[in-house]
């Protein structure tokens, strides 16, 4: 570890954050490893390896068809989440305008109030004007759940850079559109590929106000939700669990890794 | 978007272009602001139309009836009455309350030294202790509460194992379907979360201040108390709400691992829009839990405020 400051060492909290990663990750590779175990049962003694459960996930079509629901969902959900926020984040870091909070509370909303008082409230506003539960019900849901992340992701990209750029675009005489797309777009680039794939997977995850908009056609939360209760069902949904887990590990990371590399870039284009 | 071509704002300077300007201040242009709503506009007419109605919806529906499955407007309070004055809603509304600010709690102090240690000790690896911490955050949240199912269960990994181990012959059944169990997965899955904003207060501490305390002659017990915990307290408080809010309305948790005894007010309201099919008293028990919350979130900042203006 390198000096920072006076301050170098300290075993005992290092010691105390290992263990706090132990904890955060245990039961996480708990249920990685027993989805090779070859038993229904998900107990000790460990039976022996086994793909068997993940080869059961390739014939089951209700797991299909949620999973295909859930990726169509997820794309759309990030993008028009991700397009609305970039527009709004450039209008509230560049434009003064009244009512600026006000509009980005209400739309922040959904990160400030439990989750399932979100659901029944879309809930009770789509029944109130008659509209049948489906997936597009759920992507609207889910564009009002990924905009907040959205907003914040883009607005802290838009901060990061110098307006003067787009300003000496339009100085130039390129017109607004040309400017956004050949000055402003190519700077938060890097934000906009993390806001993807962060809403991505906050609709892919998303259980409770999924819940709540679900007509017949199921994402992958909400069909796993089900399984969970016949314990027969339970190893596939392990291993079901362990792809979901460590593909959503492999995207948080470029997430990360493009949100630094980004951040980086930021001082000198 | 008609963004007018006259702009009567200064040429950038060559300072202002120049590389080592860390984040600056953000001029905002004053005379465009009809750009700016037009940008505002698409969020607006999708996210704030449908929050705002589906609020204004759910607050009419909490003042109507129902019969069978359709909802008969109207005024009456009866349905407030009810989901203020039921023992089971007060129940569930009180122990909602209790596991949140429980879990609050200990979150906060199991995530305040880690925090601590990010921001003072961690050094050149902070980026990777970083990841490596809240990353879980956003995995499967379904799925690391279901690993507490597995783990805690009759015929779970702790009970198989000691049984295995010779050193139990019945499982342990305190371990699962009650409060405690909800308080254990509710911070394993919030602690990452926690985190965070407590590192951001901790790690914008101005390191000459803590030097200056030694030079003093402070002792690192008092330096801590004297100076870093009280310029990190916006922290606790961001994430103390960060926790309290959501898990207040949790409700995949007590349902897997809360047991009858661990159920929590999110069970009851969508028990009234599901099995029992009351929407309105539903909508009603939903307004009244927000108002709790909301009203203690302001008690709580406010407090808060006022005790590190005092420590100031």
């Amino acid at each position: 570890m390198s000096a920072s400051g006076f301050m170098t060492e300290n075993r005992p909290l290092k010691a105390y954050a290992l263990l706090i990663i132990v904890y955060l990750y245990a039961p996480i590779l708990i249920l990685l490893a027993f989805s090779f175990n070859n038993s229904i049962f998900i107990a000790f003694p460990f039976k022996g390896l086994t793909l068997k459960w993940y080869w059961a996930l390739t014939g089951n079509s209700q797991l299909h068809q949620a999973l295909w629901n859930s990726l169509v969902v997820g794309v759309i959900a990030a993008l028009v989440s991700t397009i609305l926020a970039t527009l709004a984040a450039k209008a509230v870091t560049r434009y003064r305008m009244p009512g600026r909070n006000a509009m980005v509370s209400l739309v922040s909303l959904p990160m400030l109030m439990p989750e399932v008082i979100l659901g029944i409230a879309l809930l009770v506003f789509l029944l109130s004007i008659d509209i049948k539960l489906s997936l597009a019900t759920i992507i609207i849901g889910h564009i009002i759940i990924c905009t907040p992340y959205a907003l914040v992701t883009m607005i802290s990209r838009f901060q990061g850079y110098d307006p003067a750029y787009e300003e000496a675009s339009l100085d130039l005489g390129e017109t607004a559109l040309s400017t956004f797309w050949r000055v402003t777009l190519p700077l938060v680039w890097p934000g906009v590929v993390s806001s993807l794939l962060l809403t991505f997977l906050i609709s892919f995850d998303d259980f409770v106000v999924t819940f709540f908009l679900t007509g017949t056609e199921q994402t992958l939360p909400i069909f796993m939700w089900s399984q969970l209760r016949f314990s027969d069902r339970l190893p596939a949904m392990l291993a079901l669990g362990s792809l979901i887990i460590v593909v959503s590990t492999v995207l948080l990371i470029l997430v990360e890794w493009l949100r630094r590399r980004g951040e980086g870039a930021t001082a000198t284009p | 978007m008609a963004i007018t071509s006259v702009r009567d704002i200064p040429a950038p300077s060559g300072s202002r272009l120049s590389a080592a300007a860390p984040r600056r201040k953000q001029r905002l242009i004053p005379r465009d602001w009809i750009s700016g709503y037009g940008l505002m506009l698409p969020v607006m007419l999708i996210c704030g139309v449908a929050l705002a109605f589906a609020m204004i919806s759910t607050v009419l529906a909490s003042f109507w009836t129902q019969e069978g499955y359709k909802l008969v407007p109207g005024f009456t309070l009866e349905n407030y009455r009810e989901a203020v004055s039921n023992p089971l809603y007060q129940l569930t509304m009180a122990r909602s309350l209790a596991i949140s600010l429980t879990t609050t709690a200990l979150t906060i102090l199991l995530a305040y030294p880690i925090a601590y240690f990010l921001a003072f000790y961690a050094g050149s690896r902070r980026t990777l202790w970083l990841i490596l911490i809240t990353t879980p955050f956003w995995t499967s949240y379904l799925l690391r509460v279901f690993s507490w199912k597995v783990i805690l269960g009759y015929n779970g990994v702790i009970n198989s194992g000691l049984k295995s181990l010779g050193l139990i012959s019945e499982p342990l059944t305190f371990l699962v379907y009650n409060p405690i169990a909800v308080i254990i997965t509710l911070v394993h899955a919030w602690l990452p979360f926690a985190i965070l904003p407590l590192y951001v207060s901790l790690e914008k501490i101005d390191r000459s201040y803590l030097e200056a305390a030694t030079d003093l002659g402070d002792s690192a017990r008092d330096r801590f108390w004297r100076i870093v915990f009280p310029l990190s307290v916006p922290g606790v408080m961001a994430a103390s709400l960060m926790i309290f809010i959501p898990t207040v309305g949790d409700y995949v948790t007590p349902q897997m691992v809360g047991g009858p005894d661990g159920q929590m007010v999110a069970s009851s309201i969508v028990e009234l829009f599901g099995r029992v099919n009351d929407k309105p008293l539903g909508s009603a028990l939903a307004i009244v839990s927000i108002v709790i919350v909301t009203g203690l979130s302001l008690a709580y900042m406010f407090l808060t405020r006022r005790v590190s203006e005092r420590m100031a």
